[in-house]
């Protein structure tokens, strides 16, 4: 059976973006073709930089001697505790949560949706926690300009990017002393994937990788003087190869092309791999010297991707559902900062992945309290509830002080934090074009859920209170329908 | 649509009477008078966020290297009391103090992992996922123990953690631990007549299922969430203990534990953590806070159970995700380190008081202590002692195993 391009064109919206916006509606109908080409059009446009970084954590840096800043790695983590030390951390928590609200606010508002989309795959992909702005400001820079380009441009300059190299102790890494943990990484996390390569060529690849390091506020460095020249042999091959020949060795590998196309038809289509759709995708991958962009024209124009197996099946991470949810209602939204206690309550804080591995997803997402949590957020967006709930504290960033972002205006009473916005429920009521309760209801279920054969009873929904308005009655239902389980899916 | 609790459960007794009900529908007829039989196990897991300071938590007076170390932080005798000629223990655990005395009290030094992790973040999940610390675990060493014991569970409430989301600890594959701040709070959250009706109307076309569908999953973590919330809360109400316990967050945790465990309740493991012990700055007045709050609570805990003949089954373990460095900063605290203690505490211990060697300051590693006991082996002797579970497959190995229990 061939779906409509409305319903195409909203699970097009779905996965390649962060669902359907307010101003989509009128354009659902459109050719699912030609829908897609726009929305790779539009991500391929100039790119809106993030810059939040105040000048002094970078001035603050390196005005200090290097006895002052000691070990690069207290850069990033909480162990310089000097006073500088402090007022740096302060700042770069300051700095990367305004980065966290500038990067959601392009997720909401951007045309450029595919590219945003697939920066927060890359995001968790190269997962990083560094506690630095400068360096965090920089990775999602670097990840976001190449987000639909080349993985080998897009692979090398985060290896090369300071958030990186120290994340993944590459500092330390030296003739003298090899420590092997970028090179694993890269393998395992990055190219690869585990049990593609021996205990040897994480050796021999960590040999490659000596000699490159950072330095404070300049950034990459290849340091001769810790390089070591002998010849290393690894993925079947041997000579003297630096740091660029060990990742171009890598990407030769046709196993790179497929994992590569595994992570992201789990993160677009699917956390059940289907293998020949990964055999095709990966072959043409490679093919086109792993074309970001190429790959994942190749993924939505797919007849395999409006399969009804794929539609709905997918639990949206916590982004993509405050994100979704923004995009959807005319709202604005007066402390944006909120988010971040979301995103922590929820489980997926930006800038902040539970480890190197990136966050697990799909059912990972939902426990109890988190599920809890997701169907009553649509309720507090509506009547300015109380959250009265507390993130888990990060002591990396605190250092066993108090919570010192400030999070938006407090209700003196319990402490608890507020959505503060407002929705224009009759702009959104104009978009629907609907005018009798019956049709508004269909519409908007239409619109907000997913699921193809979901069991939402119309008459739990429509209720008996005869006496809502139109408008009252969208409020209503719409956020009934935002507070369902399936909502949570895409 | 407004259901009433007691006509809720009795239509979803109906359903159950159906053979083509799937299981998890079952947890909505929970019978909330289920018990477990006397004499059942309980784990309660207390987690000192931060890296606890582990050299002035129980402390080597008679070493001089420690005071050498530490001439401003170091503890002198008065700030003490004294366990043996050589050791002694934070004067604010006076309770402890006196665990130690009774034989209710064992001290597990060096404990740590190889190749250890200074990040707060990275080195909790490698406790909380006991995973060797060049290896990623997406799950937990109680969600895994939730995913062996647990498969057939109708319940979230084998594993109960305190606080407003879940820990890396309790997050199995397929099982999760509940997490709940206050048991009254999640009651109120899920028993929203909205969500209620709609799982009641899910409910009539399950007979469709024929396997679990993400969707499914989504109302099944509801479905249980509710029975759940009702279930912990009812518990907690029906035996309520009549102790007093110190009005602190963690006292008032510690009174729900003691109530549930007092009204036989299904839950296993009780996980509660305290913090920060970051003590970079001034580590002497912060520590000694939190001391007094865990003694306090764990004082009036104690009573509760032994006046109640419970105090054999329970067992209490601390961790911290790591220890702090010998030496103290320029800023009157401590840095990260890596190897720490842990106390254990209860009435069923097979080894008590100093369960090893005090940590050898003269043999450090670039001035942090050695671990000498991996905590995954503390891990797999609970787990196998005292929880009766196959620690092996929880934990990915064999280790070997400690006799505290």
């Amino acid at each position: 059976m061939s779906l409509s391009n409305r319903i195409k064109n909203q699970h097009l919206l779905s996965r390649a973006g962060f669902g359907v916006s307010i101003d989509d509606i009128p354009h659902l109908d459109k050719n699912n073709n030609k829908f897609l080409k726009e929305i790779i059009k539009a991500s391929q446009d100039t790119i809106q930089p993030l810059e939040v970084q105040d000048p002094f954590v970078e001035n603050t840096l390196k005005s200090m001697n290097p006895d002052e800043r000691g070990d690069m790695s207290k850069e990033m983590f909480s162990e310089m505790n000097k006073p500088k030390g402090k007022a740096i951390r302060m700042q770069s928590g300051k700095d990367i949560q305004q980065l966290s609200i500038d990067w959601m606010h392009e997720m909401v508002y951007s045309k450029a949706i595919l590219r945003e989309k697939i920066a927060l795959f890359w995001h968790g992909h190269f997962a990083c926690n560094v506690n630095n702005s400068m360096y965090e400001e920089e990775l999602l820079s670097i990840i976001r300009n190449n987000a639909l380009g080349d993985f080998r441009i897009l692979l090398k300059e985060v290896s090369k990017s300071s958030a990186m190299i120290l994340f993944l102790n590459n500092q330390q890494n030296s003739k003298k002393h090899p420590n092997e943990n970028f090179g694993r990484e890269v393998m395992e996390l990055f190219t690869l994937g585990r049990g593609n390569y021996t205990e040897n060529d994480v050796k021999e690849i960590a040999r490659a990788f000596t000699g490159w390091q950072v330095k404070t506020g300049a950034g990459f460095f290849f340091n001769e003087k810790i390089h070591d020249t002998g010849n290393k042999t690894f993925l079947g091959e041997t000579g003297n190869f630096n740091g660029d020949d060990a990742i171009d060795i890598i990407l030769k590998q046709k196993q790179t092309a497929v994992f590569i196309s595994q992570r992201l038809y789990r993160f677009f289509v699917n956390e059940n791999i289907d293998a020949s759709a990964i055999q095709w995708l990966s072959d043409r991958f490679y093919k086109n010297d792993y074309n970001i962009s190429l790959l994942m024209e190749d993924i939505f124009s797919s007849d395999w991707f409006y399969n009804e197996s794929n539609i709905g099946i997918q639990i949206k991470s916590p982004v993509v559902y405050i994100g979704g949810i923004r995009r959807f209602l005319p709202m604005t939204l007066q402390n944006e900062e909120v988010q971040i206690v979301l995103e922590r309550l929820l489980g997926q804080w930006l800038f902040n992945p539970p480890n190197v591995a990136g966050w697990a997803g799909e059912k990972a997402w939902i426990d109890s309290s988190s599920l809890m949590l997701r169907l009553k957020i649509p309720s507090l967006i509506k009547n300015d509830e109380t959250l009265d709930l507390k993130p888990k504290t990060d002591d990396d960033v605190q250092m066993g002080q108090k919570e010192y972002l400030q999070i938006g205006p407090k209700k003196k009473k319990s402490g608890g934090y507020q959505i503060l916005a407002s929705v224009d429920w009759s702009k959104l009521l104009k978009a629907i074009g609907e005018k009798d309760k019956t049709a508004v209801l269909q519409k908007m279920k239409s619109l907000l859920i997913q699921t193809p054969d979901n069991k939402i009873d119309d008459a739990v929904i429509m209720g008996d209170k005869t006496d809502e308005d139109l408008i009252q009655f969208t409020r209503r239902i719409t956020i009934e329908l935002m507070s369902t389980p399936e909502y949570q899916l895409c | 649509m407004h259901i009433k609790r007691r006509s809720f459960i009795k239509l979803s007794s109906l359903a159950t009477a159906s053979l083509f009900v799937p299981k998890f529908l079952n947890a909505m007829a929970q019978d909330e008078n289920a018990t477990v039989p006397k004499g059942n196990k309980v784990l309660v897991v207390l987690q000192l966020s931060g890296g606890n300071d582990g050299l002035n938590t129980v402390i080597p007076f008679s070493n001089d290297i420690y005071y050498k170390s530490r001439p401003v932080i170091g503890l002198q005798k008065d700030k003490m009391l004294t366990l043996t000629d050589e050791v002694g223990i934070h004067s604010e655990l006076s309770f402890f103090k006196s665990l130690y005395d009774e034989g209710n009290l064992g001290i597990l030094n060096s404990v740590g992992y190889p190749v250890p992790d200074r990040s707060h973040f990275r080195s909790m999940d490698i406790w909380q996922s006991a995973s060797d610390s060049n290896k990623y675990l997406q799950t937990g060493w109680i969600g895994r123990y939730l995913d062996e014991q647990c498969m057939d569970c109708e319940m979230l409430t084998t594993a109960l953690e305190f606080d407003d989301t879940l820990s890396m600890a309790g997050r199995g594959v397929s099982q999760k631990a509940l997490a709940a701040k206050d048991p009254a709070r999640l009651l109120n959250n899920s028993k929203d007549a909205f969500l209620k009706s709609l799982t009641k109307m899910y409910q009539h076309d399950l007979h469709s299922i024929e396997h679990e569908s993400p969707v499914d999953y989504l109302y099944k973590t509801m479905a249980a969430t509710q029975s759940s919330a009702s279930y912990i809360f009812e518990k907690s109400n029906s035996k309520k203990t009549t102790a007093t316990y110190p009005n602190t967050q963690l006292g008032k945790s510690m009174k729900t534990i003691s109530s549930l465990i007092l009204s036989d309740a299904n839950t296993q493991i009780y996980y509660v953590s305290i913090g920060s012990f970051d003590t970079h700055v001034d580590q002497i007045g912060r520590q000694a806070g939190l001391f007094k709050q865990i003694n306090d609570a764990i004082e009036a805990f104690t009573n509760d159970l032994k006046a109640n003949n419970k105090f054999e089954d329970v067992l209490l373990f601390t961790f911290s995700e790591f220890g702090r460095r010998v030496s103290q900063n320029a800023s009157k605290g401590t840095d990260h380190g890596t190897a720490n203690n842990m106390f254990f505490v209860g009435g069923g211990l097979k080894q008590k008081g100093l369960l090893n060697n005090m940590p050898d300051l003269e043999d450090l590693d670039a001035g942090d202590l050695k671990y000498k006991v991996d905590f995954k082996s503390v891990y797999a002797t609970v787990l196998k002692n005292w929880l009766g579970a196959d620690d092996e497959k929880i934990l990915g190995k064999k280790m070997e195993y400690l006799s505290f229990v």
